[in-house]
């Protein structure tokens, strides 16, 4: 069973072929001013890596990819395609859009498994940088400022490197092993990442200040938020983020097998949690939205994706209480029916509850999906201004309320806007990193 | 239903698709296989004394993923005895009386040699002849082939040799490694030729290895240059197959040769001038049974366009053909684009920016990107037209002159006739 289970969560998606990619390799138009780099939040040069591949350039096509984004091979995985890249393909208009997340994945599965270097560190410039979060943002924003030349540390409450890539986004879309080698080739750059230590608890925010020259604070975020409703306590009852967490560590139990699963909340998170108990032997998993499909946050694809996976969506329904047993066991839902009302603040119909439609179902484990909370007290530890634990920050400099502190990533992200894709992170990382880079330039310059 | 039926210099076959002398001609067994294709003639792999062949022997040229788009051979002609070659050309023969048989030939440039293989194939019963002065590699080092082919003197004495013999039509094979070919066609011509046929293969090297460094194709580490044929040649050849067909010292049928991948091809051919078409490259990538294509799409294409024998194509676009000096100047075409199918990959926009004229501009009308040509700076040159990946998107529009039609020649006399 446990072997099975573990087949459960290999990655889905195969990797082209050298025939399949040179093909469509040759069926890139290498478009001028080409609509896909412009959609790409990182602007990779998308015609270059894909003619490469085509000329047999493979060490040329993944340093292409790899230069615009630190996280390119992750990316070829994550990213939304059809909504970036192959989305803004003009190929849309006559044919069918060129493959480009399978081409960059087959591009850098080449780099992984050659083992060639594509950076080097740059010259020495004297200059300390922390970043706090070794995440999408914080490792794009090291590898960067590594280049530069600057002395990176980066500071990251988990035992791994990675963030969303190693703890968050299902093994099935992205294998560990992907993410373990664009830590590593951060790591190789001289990129000293201290895992296991939270600032706050192990080193505080004053130190980090007192002893670097610039700070990145791109911790992203933290656990799902309490349904505020009684049986939140009982065994069987999951955080969507620990849940998916767990699958990537390796550990997958047998708990579920055969279990009734509600999934509360209908974003991307949602669904990751779903597919997860599907994969973990749930016999029957549903999404609770209190909205509609039409509010509902997850990407098309990725519901397309939990309905082929057999998940049922209830929607217009909310959690009322959970039940448990004498054991403290989960063995009901009780939900109430909602209707859409007026628009809120945010411009969507809220949703009201329908007296007296109370209703039970029967389930074995609830997994909690409706958003994040935020690390408000690490980001006050900064004394940065922020809005609801969003830190404020000027978006074309990436800088706080703190002239010397940057912060990129799902911690500036957000209030309404659900959350950053994995890709902006990246970019977000990168900004921050040349506009420190700028800071440093611009006196000597003018000097 | 057109007729397909050709008559090329007296040789009859039920359509103009022919097998040209090549490794799909090598036995019996292939060339029955084909007629039972649908291939409506042969020309049977040179014959002469027999040769030895090396290995490897073929490479080709892949273009953006496109197999054989050229295809390069060092092949020599037939290495089988010539007399089991004659045996399997009266079985087949007997098996496929209406369907054209051609020995292609080719041996030392001695009177007495030349009488003796000819005298022999014709007892077989063959319907023409073709005299390979074409081959480029192996058999040149030894005075045969394109060595021959090269020299329109040793073209016209050769083929009045064969022609003292010879009681079927015979066919010349022009090599195209020369540099104009109509000096060898017409000495083919003075010589008795009864038909040319062209083009044979181009010197070539396919390529080189690049972790080896060695050539492809290469035999044992060592190589040597090739006959290049396949897609690739076609424009090569139908040019040959042109200036032939408007010299009028070469009076005499055309068999085509050279890419002929497909009907439309053939047509082509045969509207500059040729009387039908031998192919090679398609039949080696594909298989005997493209043929099938290649009849059904002629004889839709003549239907279609009332024409009812494939022979009322032959020549039709030769007069269209002529110098450079003899085009109108004042003559004016100009691209235009329409955004409605234009998908704005921009590749028009490039290409006229770094590498003609600089007159399509690019610019957004109410957040959509569109593009559009300055037709005050566009020469005509259809390089956009050429690039574009969308059919309808770019057009090549004509303008009319407000001149009266001049051609340099003409310009030239004019401005002659003032300085008198």
């Amino acid at each position: 069973m446990t072997s099975q289970l573990q087949r459960n969560f290999v990655e889905m998606t195969s990797r082209m072929t050298k025939n399949e990619a040179l093909e469509e390799a040759n069926r890139c138009l290498y478009c001028y001013d080409a609509p896909c780099i412009t959609a790409c939040p990182t602007s990779i040069p998308i015609p270059n890596f894909i003619k490469k591949i085509a000329s047999g350039n493979m060490k040329g096509s993944a340093m292409t990819i790899m230069e615009a984004n630190p996280i390119g091979a992750s990316c070829a995985r994550v990213c939304p395609t059809e909504e970036l890249c192959e989305g803004a393909c003009v190929l849309n208009s006559s044919t069918k859009p060129i493959k480009i997340g399978h081409l960059q994945r087959y591009a850098t599965d080449w780099a992984m498994e050659s083992d060639v270097e594509l950076f080097k560190k740059g010259q020495t410039n004297g200059q300390k940088v922390a970043i706090i979060g070794a995440g999408p943002a914080g490792l794009s924003a090291a590898r960067e400022l590594s280049r530069f030349g600057y002395s990176v540390t980066i500071f990251e409450a988990e035992a791994k490197a990675g963030g969303l890539g190693s703890y968050g986004i299902v093994s099935f879309r992205l294998p560990n092993d992907v993410v373990d080698w664009e830590v590593a080739q951060v790591v190789k750059l001289g990129v000293d990442i201290k895992t296991n230590t939270t600032v706050g608890v192990d080193i505080s925010a004053e130190e980090i200040l007192a002893q670097y020259d610039s700070v990145i604070l791109a911790v992203g975020m933290g656990a799902v938020p309490n349904l505020g409703i009684n049986g939140e306590e009982l065994a069987g009852v999951h955080d969507a983020i620990e849940f998916v967490k767990h699958t990537k560590m390796g550990a997958l139990t047998e708990d579920l097998v055969g279990k009734r699963v509600a999934v509360i909340g209908a974003g991307n998170t949602a669904i990751d949690g779903a597919t997860c108990a599907v994969r973990l032997g749930a016999e029957q998993v549903d999404i609770l939205y209190r909205r509609t499909e039409k509010e509902m946050t997850a990407y098309q694809f990725e519901y397309e994706f939990a309905k082929q996976d057999g998940i049922g969506f209830k929607w217009l329904t909310a959690p009322k209480q959970i039940i448990g047993d004498e054991a403290g066991k989960v063995v009901g839902l009780e939900c109430v029916k909602m209707q859409l009302g007026k628009a809120g603040a945010d411009g969507r119909q809220r949703p009201e509850v329908i007296k007296g439609s109370e209703f039970v179902i029967e389930v074995d484990a609830v997994i909690k999906a409706i958003g994040q909370t935020r690390f408000v007290s690490l980001i006050e530890g900064f004394g940065l201004q922020h809005t609801n634990g969003v830190v404020d920050i000027d978006e074309t400099t990436m800088q706080t309320s703190n002239d010397k502190v940057f912060a990129c990533g799902d911690v500036v992200f957000g209030n309404g806007q659900g959350e950053a894709m994995v890709v902006t992170a990246a970019q977000q990382g990168k900004d921050a990193a040349y506009v420190i880079h700028e800071r440093l330039r611009k006196p000597s310059e003018i000097a | 239903m057109a007729d397909l039926r050709i008559d090329l210099a007296g040789i009859k076959s039920p359509n103009p698709f022919w097998l040209a002398s090549a490794p799909p001609t090598n036995s019996g067994y292939q060339v029955q296989r084909a007629f039972e294709a649908g291939w409506g003639g042969a020309v049977w792999k040179t014959l002469g004394e027999p040769i030895l062949n090396v290995s490897s022997r073929f490479a080709a040229v892949s273009f953006n993923g496109q197999r054989v788009a050229g295809f390069n051979n060092i092949e020599l002609i037939t290495d089988r005895p010539l007399e089991v070659n004659l045996q399997e050309i009266i079985e087949t023969k007997k098996k496929f009386p209406n369907h054209a048989i051609i020995a292609s030939l080719m041996v030392e440039p001695q009177q007495e040699k030349w009488h003796e293989i000819v005298k022999k194939v014709e007892a077989v019963g063959v319907d023409g002849l073709e005299l390979n002065f074409g081959c480029p590699h192996g058999m040149a080092e030894r005075g045969m082939g394109a060595a021959s082919g090269q020299v329109p003197e040793l073209v016209e004495k050769q083929t009045h040799w064969v022609k003292e013999v010879a009681r079927t039509p015979v066919i010349v094979k022009l090599t195209p490694n020369i540099t104009d070919i109509t000096m060898t066609a017409e000495a083919a011509v003075r010589g008795g030729a009864d038909a040319v046929s062209m083009i044979n293969t181009i010197n070539s090297l396919a390529g080189v290895d690049l972790d080896s460094w060695n050539t492809v194709p290469h035999v044992g580490g060592k190589g040597s240059h090739g006959g290049y044929c396949g897609p690739a040649v076609k424009p090569i050849a139908l040019n040959m197959v042109a200036e032939c067909a408007r010299n009028t010292f070469v009076n005499v049928p055309i068999s085509g040769i050279g890419g002929i991948s497909n009907w439309q091809d053939a047509a082509e051919f045969m509207l500059m001038g040729a009387t039908g078409v031998q192919v090679c490259t398609a039949a080696m990538h594909h298989g005997f049974s493209i043929v099938e294509d290649m009849i059904d799409g002629l004889n839709n294409y003549l239907d279609e366009k009332g024409i009812a024998s494939v022979m009322d194509l032959v020549g039709q676009s030769v007069q269209r053909y002529s110098n450079w000096g003899d085009l109108d100047l004042n003559y004016k075409v100009v691209a235009e684009i329409n955004n409605d199918v234009c998908i704005n990959c921009n590749k028009c926009h490039i290409a006229c920016e770094d590498t003609s004229h600089q007159c399509i501009d690019l610019y957004t009308e109410s957040g959509r990107p569109m593009l559009k040509v300055r037709e005050q700076d566009c020469v005509g040159c259809n390089l956009c037209s050429i690039v574009c990946p969308v059919d309808g998107a770019i057009s090549m529009v004509e303008r009319k002159s407000t001149i009266a039609p001049m051609t340099w020649n003409e310009r030239q006399s004019l401005i002659s006739s003032f300085a008198r």
